[in-house]
């Protein structure tokens, strides 16, 4: 039995957020260059200051500065930017790569951003400033020249943090609510009383805590501007109904958030302000709401119960927080843009699960936060549900029903393994129990960390790709020297010089991270975001200095799948049957299995029979390489290369794969996976913390599989690694329960970071209270075997419009037909034509 | 280890979460073999006990295995979790089972003597006696009703339905299973009102009727005709619109008084 009895009726959507949503999608959104102007003034005044202070006048001066807006009908304020969805630039962090696309920008394929030249100027001229005073270029020095080299071949990515703030936070909302910033602006001068002048370490603290008192009254300034702006709106508006609300929000702003909130809808406006300005603070995404259905509750239980709201006006001003979260917006780097498609800010808000006590505390918010996302129908905010033993049926029930419609929210989190994952990293049970999700996967105690979150992109693939060249890539020795593949003679042997690769390049890894750490901490520590995350105010000092509580960094890697697919074929085919030799594989792999090489391939192997030749002394000019070239080409176009690549292709494909239920091959999964998320352990940060690891790969599988080559579970060289823990596309044969069965066998307690599990489904298989009910039954399950994280794309029509062009890859898509399910690629073009049209129909 | 589990039997395929056939998400064992010999019928590689070859897609595919109870049981036994969280389990289906008496018992005893609740999908073509013998051990029967006239019976399906049609009483007084009425409905042999209206009213006269449910033609194995080089005699004919569907449910509900649906 859980705290709170709760509503769980539908509410319908008001015509509002029609047109919120309408008006927020009429053009491609717009970089504006006033953060990049404004920032670069104030750092202009304040040379000689500390940093702390430069950050937090810069702040203030953004804040009394830029330009604000009230966007029609809207009932919570508070934009960003002018145009709607657009984003501001953060040169502090880095900017020549904006420069470099600004002709690019607006037309590339991945999340194009339209820009004037007018804020083309204005950017050149501000990011003048900038040269040699970035976060990303102090990381880079901080870097030693093997982790640069091993960037640079793709081994992994920090290129999250590397060029952008770090954002994956969730803060004290609840404190904002209750005390407002003049509170918290009140603290802070408590702890600057309690020092004396000749700390000595007064210097440092009395200076951190000045500048979070400049940034609450930066924030309180911003919203009077708010407030005036709404009054002189009113006066000027002849629509005596949304006068009213303009008087309304007019009074919000002047009371919110300088002080605790009264009602609901100046809570509502309050953790608005927050959830905006910590984004224009600094440019980190996976900025995340965390349990708003707790920390907003008592605002709405009181307002309920004493009539002042009812629960409808509570859905729409929901609703209305649900467009905003979608009307912040960032611009990547085109390579980044495809590794996080979507414009997406990864703004992660859960509903549902245990309070500190470990009593389920869903309530009627919960509920009404999944009605938000039916009733907005956009990426954000990425909605989370919370599952354990205690989560009330009809929640989930409801849960399924937002899955049913394809949106791919929400995704669900286990209880049962995050918390006492949490435990086993040194949080409290109180603090594991009242967990929330950042970002994608990522779970952590809101308030009281700097967890780092998305701290790189790693490829388990290339270490094995390394173990077949001795260490070299593209001709450059960039791991260790492991010996040559074809004299390993033994399993062990190749599975050994896999880990020592492994662990080379997660040493690396580590100083990548650290390096990039490092020059946060230095160039831009946050005091707005500090002032909301224990204990920075006691410590006097930032997050990115260790202010936080707990500190992690958690790193993620991808293509589990493929590799105990991989080092699997290899053990079977190799050593243990004996049917393809270890030279033969290297050939077919070298080859992409007479599949055709890419351009940028012959050049790599060029350069390595080059740099081979040359290290046994033969000189080697011009015309020897042209000569080399000629050789590959032809050589990997024989048809002899071609038929051993088919033969050998066949063979992998007969050997079972990770997916299917066999609990040898899932063991071995469970193995390849500790190669990643064991040494990472070992590790500390520069704030303290720990190295966790995490097993995801936002959309990054997709643009670092086209880095990588062919690998010995049959991938074609450039094709997408797998995603997350899920088996590798196509592979899993037997359906969703002997995934999920197989997917639960890996230690997701280790991968504290968070894990990612995506399953398909036809919209038919939900269909109906029993389609629902086998749903929740079929999550349950995979939680019951201890999974951590599942997430469902329902498929749409579309997508069986592309598996009848790639059967392969959805050999496992079940669809339903007039009360029969088949297999979808086992059908007769024809009736998958039938299917696909009734598709259209709304089956 | 018990004798049972060793009883052997053919099978053409092990179906995993499949959702639509009894409670919950369930697996399904197709057992090879069967009586009758129904022109829609959409497995016809279920139709013949002889193991045969199939092509798949262009490949030719082995149809039918010998296995023991203990060897499907095993994979069974891989969902129960998903059993334990929908109520669902095992499903027997076809073919028609009764005709591996032996082998159906044991299964549906294996089943239902570790926890795993049982359905089986059949016409009861066989005699009373063995499906007495199955009755201990099987939670749901979905029995198919096809037509209540014996000679379009015949024409349609190779065999007449005086057998079934008593056997279906019978299963109903036993009270021992809870019995689903099951009515493939198939444009020109049983989709007039009447003839739906005469299976509902029958279905009203055996009492202890959980569901009826009507099962639309479709034409999903066609293909599977092809592969097997077999005419398939249903040529064009159309599934049954939704609307006609509607209204035959309609019928179905107030001829039978029990709970009607369309689909699974």
């Amino acid at each position: 039995m859980g705290l709170y009895t709760y509503d769980s009726t539908d509410i319908p959507k008001s015509e509002r957020i029609s047109k919120l949503v309408d008006d927020l999608y009429a053009k491609m959104p717009e970089i504006e260059s006033a953060r990049a102007v404004l920032i670069t003034e104030s750092y202009r005044q304040t040379e000689n200051e500390p940093i702390i202070i430069r950050r937090a006048k810069a702040f203030r001066h953004i804040l009394e500065n830029i330009p604000i807006v009230i966007r029609d009908m809207e009932l919570i304020v508070g934009s960003t930017t002018v145009a709607p969805r657009g984003c501001q630039t953060y040169p502090e962090f880095s900017y020549e790569w904006l420069e470099a696309e600004f002709d690019t920008v607006e037309t590339r394929s991945a999340d194009p951003f339209y820009i004037s030249e007018k804020a083309k100027a204005e950017l050149k001229k501000a990011n003048e400033y900038w040269k040699g005073k970035t976060t990303s270029e102090l990381a880079t020095s901080y870097m030693e020249p093997e982790t640069l080299l091993a960037i640079e071949h793709n081994i992994f990515t920090p290129g999250n943090y590397f060029y952008n703030g770090v954002g994956h936070v969730t803060v004290k909302y609840d404190e904002v609510l209750a005390i407002g910033f003049s509170g918290i602006k009140e603290k802070a001068q408590a702890e600057l009383a309690k020092l004396s002048i000749a700390d000595g370490d007064y210097q440092k603290k009395s200076r951190f805590l000045e500048a979070v008192m400049i940034s609450c009254d930066a924030v309180i300034t911003y919203a009077r501007r708010y407030a005036a702006l709404a009054l002189e709106e009113a006066e000027k508006c002849s629509d005596m109904n949304r006068k009213k609300e303009l008087l309304v929000i007019a009074q919000n702003c002047a009371n919110v958030p300088e002080k605790g909130a009264t009602g609901f809808y100046e809570a509502c406006q309050s953790f608005w302000f927050v959830q905006q300005l910590l984004q224009l603070e600094s440019s980190g995404h996976s900025i995340s709401p965390g349990r708003f259905d707790q920390y907003m509750y008592p605002y709405y239980k009181k307002d309920l119960d004493s009539k002042r709201i009812d629960r409808a006006f509570a859905q729409e001003l929901m609703d209305c927080i649900w467009v905003k979260l979608n009307d912040l917006n960032k611009c990547r780097d085109a390579v980044s843009a495809e590794g996080f498609a979507g414009y997406s800010l990864f703004q992660n808000l859960i509903a549902g699960g245990q309070n500190e006590e470990g009593v389920d505390v869903t309530n009627d918010l919960s509920f009404m936060s999944i009605q938000a996302s039916m009733h907005v129908f956009l990426p954000q905010p990425s909605l989370s549900v919370r599952v354990w033993n205690g989560t009330p049926h009809e929640f989930l029930i409801k849960a399924a029903e937002l899955t049913r419609t394809g949106i791919g929210l929400p995704a669900y989190y286990n209880d049962e393994v995050i918390i006492p994952s949490l435990v086993s990293r040194g949080l409290t049970m109180e603090d594991a129990r009242d967990y929330n999700i950042i970002g994608c996967v990522e779970p952590q105690k809101a308030g009281k960390t700097e967890g780092w979150h998305d701290a790189a992109f790693f490829n388990m693939c290339r270490p094995l790709e390394l173990v077949f060249s001795n260490g070299m890539d593209k001709g450059v020795q960039i791991g260790p020297k492991t010996g040559r593949v074809e004299d390993m003679k033994s399993f062990e042997e190749f599975y050994h010089a896999y880990k020592i690769q492994m662990d080379y390049a997660i040493k690396l890894l580590v100083n990548a991270d650290n390096a990039i750490d490092m020059a946060h901490a230095e160039r831009c520590p946050l005091p707005f975001l500090s002032s909301m995350v224990d204990d920075c105010l006691k410590r006097g000092k930032t997050v990115q200095e260790g202010g936080a509580v707990y500190n992690f960094t958690g790193p993620q890697g991808f293509g589990v799948a493929n590799m105990a697919d991989s080092l699997y074929a290899v053990k079977k085919l190799v050593y243990d049957e004996k049917k393809i030799t270890m030279k033969e594989l290297k050939e077919a792999l070298a080859t992409n299995y007479g599949k055709g090489l890419s351009s940028e391939d012959v050049a790599s192997i060029t350069s390595e029979i080059a740099g081979s030749m040359k290290e046994a002394g033969q000189a080697v000019g011009e015309r020897e390489v042209a000569a080399i070239l000629k050789t590959v080409v032809a050589a990997s176009e024989a048809p002899e290369v071609k038929a051993g690549g088919e033969r050998i292709l066949k063979l992998i494909e007969e050997v079972p794969k990770f997916g299917n239920d066999i609990p040898e091959v899932d063991a071995f999964a469970r193995d390849v996976a500790y190669t990643y998320t064991k040494p990472l352990l070992q590790y500390k940060n520069p704030r303290g913390g720990m190295f966790q690891a995490g097993l995801y790969p936002v959309s990054a599988n997709v643009p670092l599989g086209a880095q990588t080559g062919a690998t010995p579970d049959g991938r074609l060289a450039h094709t997408p690694v797998a995603d997350g823990v899920s088996p590798s596309a196509g592979k899993d044969v037997n359906g969703p329960t002997a995934a999920a069965n197989s997917v639960s066998r890996l230690d997701h307690y280790i991968a504290s970071n968070g894990t990612l599990f995506n399953q398909k489904f036809h919209p038919s298989a939900l269909s109906g209270r029993r389609g629902l009910e086998n749903f929740v039954g079929l999550v349950r399950s995979y939680f019951d075997q201890k999974g951590s994280h599942m997430q469902f794309n329902v498929v749409s029509r579309e997508t069986l419009l592309d598996a009848q062009k790639h059967p392969e890859q959805y050999k496992h898509l079940v669809v339903r037909v007039a009360g029969y399910s088949a297999l979808f690629t086992t059908l007769s073009k024809s009736l998958q034509d039938d299917i696909i049209r009734r598709t259209e129909q709304g089956f | 280890m018990e004798d049972y589990l060793k009883t052997k039997g053919r099978i053409f395929d092990i179906q995993r979460y499949s959702i639509h056939d009894g409670n919950g998400i369930r697996t399904i064992v197709f057992l090879k073999g069967c009586v009758l010999r129904c022109r829609w019928c959409c497995n016809p590689e279920s139709q013949k006990y002889e193991i045969e070859t199939m092509k798949v897609q262009g490949e030719d595919k082995v149809i039918g295995r010998d296995v023991t109870v203990e060897e499907v049981m095993e994979t069974v036994e891989k969902d129960r979790t998903y059993y334990r969280r929908t109520g669902g389990g095992l499903t027997l289906s076809g073919g028609e089972s009764l005709c591996q008496p032996e082998f159906a018992t044991a299964l549906l005893r294996a089943a239902s003597e570790s926890g795993i609740s049982t359905a089986l999908e059949s016409m009861g073509c066989a005699n009373y006696q063995v499906i007495e013998g199955i009755l201990p051990y099987l939670d749901q029967y979905l029995l198919d009703i096809k037509h209540m006239n014996p000679a379009k019976h015949k024409e349609f399906t190779g065999r007449s339905n005086e057998l079934m049609l008593e056997n279906a009483m019978r299963i109903a007084q036993s009270g021992m299973t809870e019995l689903s009425i099951r009515v493939p409905v198939i444009p020109g042999f049983n989709d007039t009102p009447q003839e739906i209206r005469d299976i509902a009213e029958y279905t009203r006269k055996l009492g202890n009727v959980k569901r009826l449910h009507l099962l639309p033609y479709h034409r999903l194995g066609q293909d599977k005709y092809e592969g097997l080089k077999r005419p398939y005699l249903m040529g064009d004919v159309e599934p049954p619109a939704n609307e006609k569907m509607e209204m035959l449910l309609e019928i179905a509900s107030q001829a039978s008084q029990v709970e009607c649906q369309i689909g699974g």
